[in-house]
């Protein structure tokens, strides 16, 4: 059963994922992408890590939902995109050399010395408990340096978007119609 | 193994047909209740106080003509629905929904899939939903559509942060992501709810509940006043049909859950038995959907992001801050 739901799973990601890279269409690629996030999720499902799964699952409806605005902004949807592509052998050969390079990368680990869990589950605890255990001791330092680089990214991104952030755009009154056009250039 | 497949199906064909005819049900009182608040009569030819009218509404959806407009992208637009309709009951399928009970002999336990992180699953299982309207805006080739699916992005990334962080402070009190937890949590009778130690939390979860179902005080992805009908505009019979089961079932969905989080549960309270308990409760939240919708008029996305960012934001961090120190 569970062979099964892995080999259904891997089939579909590989082949959700292949018409993202492929399709011509924006939406074609955007939802594919976002169908292939969730089924990835399935993944960790399957191997018992229900919160990892659900992380995966919200974590990435939300930014594909954001990578979904920005094609709505910049491309009709319901039209074929032309690609510009100056060098296609390139593109062929870098491609598979990176796919080549992370295939020698993660059979390395399993030809050497095979996975073994470091840390093994302590006894009683659940997924959501585990998963904090380690990220509490092990894993604390990049923890909270993660922490701190969202932190810094935010903080940038409240000042790059915040220049403009004190005249709304909707609820300008008719007088100022010069001042608002001059934004809206401003913002293109 | 077998038997827990068997098990599994049968609740699953279960939840979906009486979801889907409660769904149905729900329209009915939809209109009975706000002509009720508005001194209308509503619907009352159709049978006894107009209860057919479901049926022949459900006849009318079911036989009309499933136009594709010529320019749409026809998959997408017509996957588009069943993505909002499978994921409102996939996110069911993590709700516990009554206590246990037996029939002829065999202990049921009312909920499809038992899952550990089952609320956080439900949230995202029903922010997953919100592709529905967003695809269909996008592959109609209609302006409206457009702007419909737009305002599906903007709704998503306003609610999605209140949401999560309001549902948080329960989450460390309980110490459990379990539904089901929560529930035996609260199961010392009504002055355990988690509402009187988390109200605040329980009026942001709210607000957010109403924005994840696309309800009237946020209800702009389909207002006919400004956009037509928004992301629906171009769709009609059953297709339109699931979108609108979709939203009911996310409704009935987000009143069990402000049922198990905040209001105790499937626990009996006094002489009432618990299955009783919980659907008076959710029946509850769902008439406090239609009361707001009688009684308040719709934001603009702006005033929503506004809202979300800028008000109940930090409120919830402010809520998670305290709860903290308490407990700490």
């Amino acid at each position: 059963m569970e062979q099964f739901a892995f080999y259904l799973f891997s089939v579909l990601t590989i082949g959700l994922f292949l018409v993202t890279v492929l399709s011509n269409n924006v939406l074609y690629a955007m939802t594919s992408l976002a169908a292939g996030m969730v089924i990835i999720s399935g993944f960790f499902f399957i191997l018992g890590a229900d919160f990892l799964g659900v992380v995966q699952l919200i974590v990435y409806v939300g930014a594909v939902m954001a990578l979904y605005s920005f094609g709505m902004m910049f491309f009709d949807a319901t039209r074929e995109i032309k690609e510009k592509n100056t060098n296609a052998y390139l593109v062929f050969f870098l491609g598979g050399m990176i796919a080549l390079l992370l295939v020698v990368m993660f059979s390395v680990l399993i030809m050497g010395e095979g996975i073994v869990a470091m840390y093994p589950t302590p006894e009683g605890a659940n997924n959501p408990q585990a998963v904090g255990l380690v990220l509490f001791t092990k894993y604390l330092v990049p923890f909270e340096v993660a922490a701190v680089m969202l932190l810094v990214a935010m903080i940038a991104g409240i000042i790059l978007a915040g220049k403009k952030m004190d005249d709304s755009l909707t609820t300008k009154d008719e007088n100022h119609e010069e001042e608002m056009t001059f934004s809206l250039k401003d913002v293109r | 193994m077998d038997a827990l497949i068997i098990e599994t199906v049968v609740k699953a064909i279960v939840v979906l047909l009486v979801i889907s005819a409660l769904a149905g049900f729900g329209t009915y009182l939809e209109r009975k209740v706000l002509a009720f608040m508005q001194r209308r009569l509503g619907p009352m030819h159709v049978g006894p106080f107009g209860l057919l009218q479901i049926l022949a509404d459900g006849i009318k959806l079911f036989t009309k003509e499933d136009i594709v407009p010529q320019h749409a992208n026809r998959l997408i637009f017509m996957v588009a629905p069943a993505i909002t309709a499978a994921t409102a009951f996939i996110a069911l399928a993590a709700v516990p929904l009554f206590p246990e009970f037996t029939l002829f002999g065999y202990t049921i336990r009312p909920i499809v899939a038992d899952l550990n992180v089952g609320i956080l699953f439900v949230l995202g299982a029903m922010a997953s939903g919100l592709y529905g309207p967003l695809l269909a805006g996008m592959a109609q080739a209609n302006k409206w559509g457009i702007i419909g699916s737009a305002r599906t992005a903007i709704l998503f990334l306003s609610y999605e942060v209140v949401t999560g962080l309001s549902i948080l402070a329960p989450i460390m009190i309980v110490g459990s992501l379990s539904l089901i937890d929560f529930n035996n949590a609260q199961a010392g009778g009504v002055s355990d709810w988690m509402v009187w130690q988390q109200p605040v939390a329980f009026v942001l979860f709210l607000i957010a509940g109403f924005a994840e179902t696309n309800r009237t005080p946020f209800d702009l992805l389909e207002h006919e006043a400004e956009v037509i009908s928004g992301y629906a505009t171009e769709y009609s019979g059953m297709r339109w049909g699931m979108f609108f089961i979709g939203e009911y079932a996310n409704m009935i969905t987000v009143a069990f859950l402000a049922s198990l989080v905040f209001f105790g549960g499937f626990n009996p309270i006094g002489f009432i038995p618990g299955f009783l308990a919980i659907i008076l409760k959710v029946s509850f939240f769902f008439f406090l959907m239609l009361w707001v919708r009688a009684s308040w008029p719709h934001v603009r996305p702006d005033q929503l992001m506004w809202l979300c960012w800028k008000v109940l934001m930090p409120i919830a961090i402010l809520n998670i801050l305290i709860t903290g120190i308490v407990l700490l």
